[in-house]
């Protein structure tokens, strides 16, 4: 009988969830947007310039972008299975030598799921398969610590299709720079 | 205590001049393979004083609810050739049967003068002209469909025998956005899919909710600061709290029978494995100790023993073990893959998902393994959970690839699979314990 006006209360508290959010769930980082990039300088006169250097051609070295076109950042996994194909360990060599390049750089490695498991199930085989690519990264001379593992079971696919050639692309192992661009 | 007050009344049975119920009545028994629904009569309850419409609403939720149980078959009001004018007069039964009607639910509303509502009404057995049941609620006006619920519950138990489960609610994932970037919310509804609330925005992933025994408390796992952990949700201060501070992901979390405790997976260096944490003193118990994936732990209703998946035999399959992790033993053995293990709130059951060619089905079992069957007929279908009765399940159906995920219902027979409704695409359910 209590719930009749806990019904009530549980009502109130939601509304006031959103407005209220921020500030009672300490547990929560809150990252601000980055603040909108200044409005470029009007120049009253434009007087002729020397002309400028030619911007580099391509991402910058050291990059996340970098790292995700020169380098490769995806490996595939067979059906429920969580061992590095041997197609894969080039792949994870040239990830393991540009990290020796830029020593200061950390990692985030994803693992991923098909949609052929329970949730909880593919969860848990994501953690394999991350912890799959960090194992080979750390044999390669990559430090431990600079390497984390985040499992995303199926919830985030590439590909939406119910077939073979879909769900390879979404079992896989996704090697990610910090502060990169998740793929 | 001040809510007490505020609930004085709220239920209280009614037992005035009416004939004891006699000998041979009306029954539905739940537990028989096949089933015609009963059919029942529910006019518009009578409003007494300026109602706003109330009193026909609470009618319309009572034979909903009575409806999509699949054991009654609530007449269609205009066939109707009698009214109830006065709950206290005793109907005039040649006119119910004639339409074919085997029970009349006969309800008044009454507004009081402080506002709060009060729902009278009886049960009557048309054919055995003789009342089943009458009782009177009270509550404020924003709970009519509680009262609405009750009502659907005490016919329901009336009748069947069995404990109604219409006055709870779902704790569920909302989802929306593109089948690859899809956004996840935490989600409670009444268990008709009424008052839906949102309880995180959809800017960080959550999945598989799951209440404690009191409906307070939710626990779920969420992907906030891109760290997948076990979280719990309180529902009347709003308060969310990360379960512990572990340096890997927490996962598929689900309460002990007394609250007190979380059964949840810890993954460490790839490896997951089951523990208890004690809410309490937040101390942590290893249950599962091996390099195969444990995980999807369930309390037996008694808290003595946990129902939960494990492929240490080389496939996914349903074991259960003590409360100490003792005698861990496989309990599945039929056809592929099974996991999602669901103890029963009776006790008597086991629902889980198999996986096998190609398809993903919800069934059932006894909790030694034995008497398996398969009840839902998705192509996937994932993630059951029991009503309190322990009579009906809800899960998760997969249209499979980019279709949006839906939530459905069946008896735990099989018989009357249907969709529940929810604000959009939605999935992993969890019902509430009964409501106290």
């Amino acid at each position: 009988m209590k719930n009749f006006v806990r019904l009530a209360q549980i009502a109130s508290v939601s509304a006031l969830l959103f407005a209220g959010a921020c500030t009672s769930r300490p547990e929560v980082v809150a990252t601000a947007p980055p603040p909108p990039p200044p409005p470029p300088a009007m120049a009253p006169a434009p007087a002729p310039l020397p002309p400028a250097p030619p911007p580099p051609r391509g991402p910058i070295p050291g990059s996340a972008e970098d790292f995700r076109v020169n380098v490769g950042d995806t490996v595939g996994f067979g059906y429920d299975a969580y061992s590095v194909q041997d197609a894969d360990r080039a792949t994870l060599q040239k990830q393991s030598s540009w990290l020796a390049q830029y020593p200061n750089v950390r990692v985030s490695v994803e693992g991923h799921a098909d949609e052929r498991g329970t949730r909880e199930y593919n969860l848990a085989l994501g953690a394999r398969r991350a912890n799959a690519v960090k194992e080979y990264l750390v044999s390669l001379g990559v430090s431990t610590a600079r390497v984390d593992t985040v499992s995303y079971g199926k919830e985030r696919p590439m590909c939406s299709e119910s077939n073979e050639a879909c769900w390879a692309q979404n079992r896989r192992g996704v090697t990610v720079v910090a502060g990169g661009t998740n793929s | 205590m001040k809510r007490m007050f505020l609930l004085f009344g709220a239920m209280a049975a009614l037992f005035l001049a009416a004939p004891r119920p006699a000998a041979a009545q009306i029954a539905v028994d739940v537990t028989q393979g096949n089933i015609q629904p009963l059919p029942i009569a529910i006019p518009d309850f009578g409003p007494i004083g300026n109602d706003g419409g109330v009193a026909a609403r609470i009618a319309a939720v009572v034979r909903a609810d009575l409806e999509r149980s699949g054991l009654f078959r609530p007449l269609d009001p205009k066939s109707f050739v009698d009214r109830v004018t006065d709950i206290n007069t005793v109907p005039n039964f040649a006119n119910w049967r004639v339409i074919n009607s085997q029970a009349l639910v006969a309800g008044a509303l009454t507004v009081q003068p402080d506002g709060r509502l009060r729902v009278d009404f009886r049960l009557w057995d048309v054919t055995a002209s003789s009342q089943m049941l009458g009782r009177q609620y009270s509550t404020t006006p924003e709970n009519w469909r509680r009262i609405a619920h009750m009502v659907s519950d005490a016919i329901y138990e009336r009748i069947t025998g069995e404990k109604g489960y219409f006055d709870t609610r779902v704790v569920f994932i909302s989802e929306s956005g593109p089948a690859l970037n899809r956004v996840k919310r935490l989600a409670v509804m009444d268990q008709d899919g009424a008052n839906p609330i949102f309880l995180t925005r959809g800017d960080y992933m959550v999945l598989t909710p799951r209440f404690n025994p009191t409906a307070q408390m939710i626990a779920y796992m969420s992907y906030i600061g891109g760290k997948p952990r076990v979280y719990l949700f309180d529902l009347e201060s709003g308060k969310q709290e990360r379960l512990g501070d572990f340096p890997n992901m927490t996962f598929s979390p689900r309460f002990s029978p007394d609250g007190n405790r979380v059964a949840l997976t810890l993954e460490n260096g790839g490896n997951s494995d089951i523990y208890i944490m004690d809410l309490r003193n937040r101390a942590m118990t290893r249950l599962t100790n091996d390099p195969a994936i444990d995980t999807a732990p369930s309390f037996s209703p008694d808290g003595t023993q946990i129902t939960f998946e494990s492929d240490r035999g080389g496939s996914q399959q349903v074991y259960v073990m003590n409360l100490d992790g003792s005698n861990q033993r496989r309990i599945s053995f039929g056809n592929g893959r099974n996991g999602t293990p669901v103890w029963s709130p009776r006790g008597d059951l086991i629902a889980f998902t198999r996986q096998a060619g190609g398809r993903f089905n919800i069934g059932v079992m006894r909790t030694d393994g034995s008497q398996e069957r398969m009840i839902s007929t998705g192509a996937h279908d994932e993630g059951p959970t029991w009503a309190p009765n322990g009579r009906v399940l809800m899960y998760t159906r997969e249209g499979g690839g980019a279709a949006a995920a839906q939530i459905w219902s069946i008896d735990v027979f099989g018989r009357n699979e249907r969709r529940v409704q929810t604000p959009g695409s939605a999935s992993d359910p969890a019902w509430s314990p009964m409501i106290q």
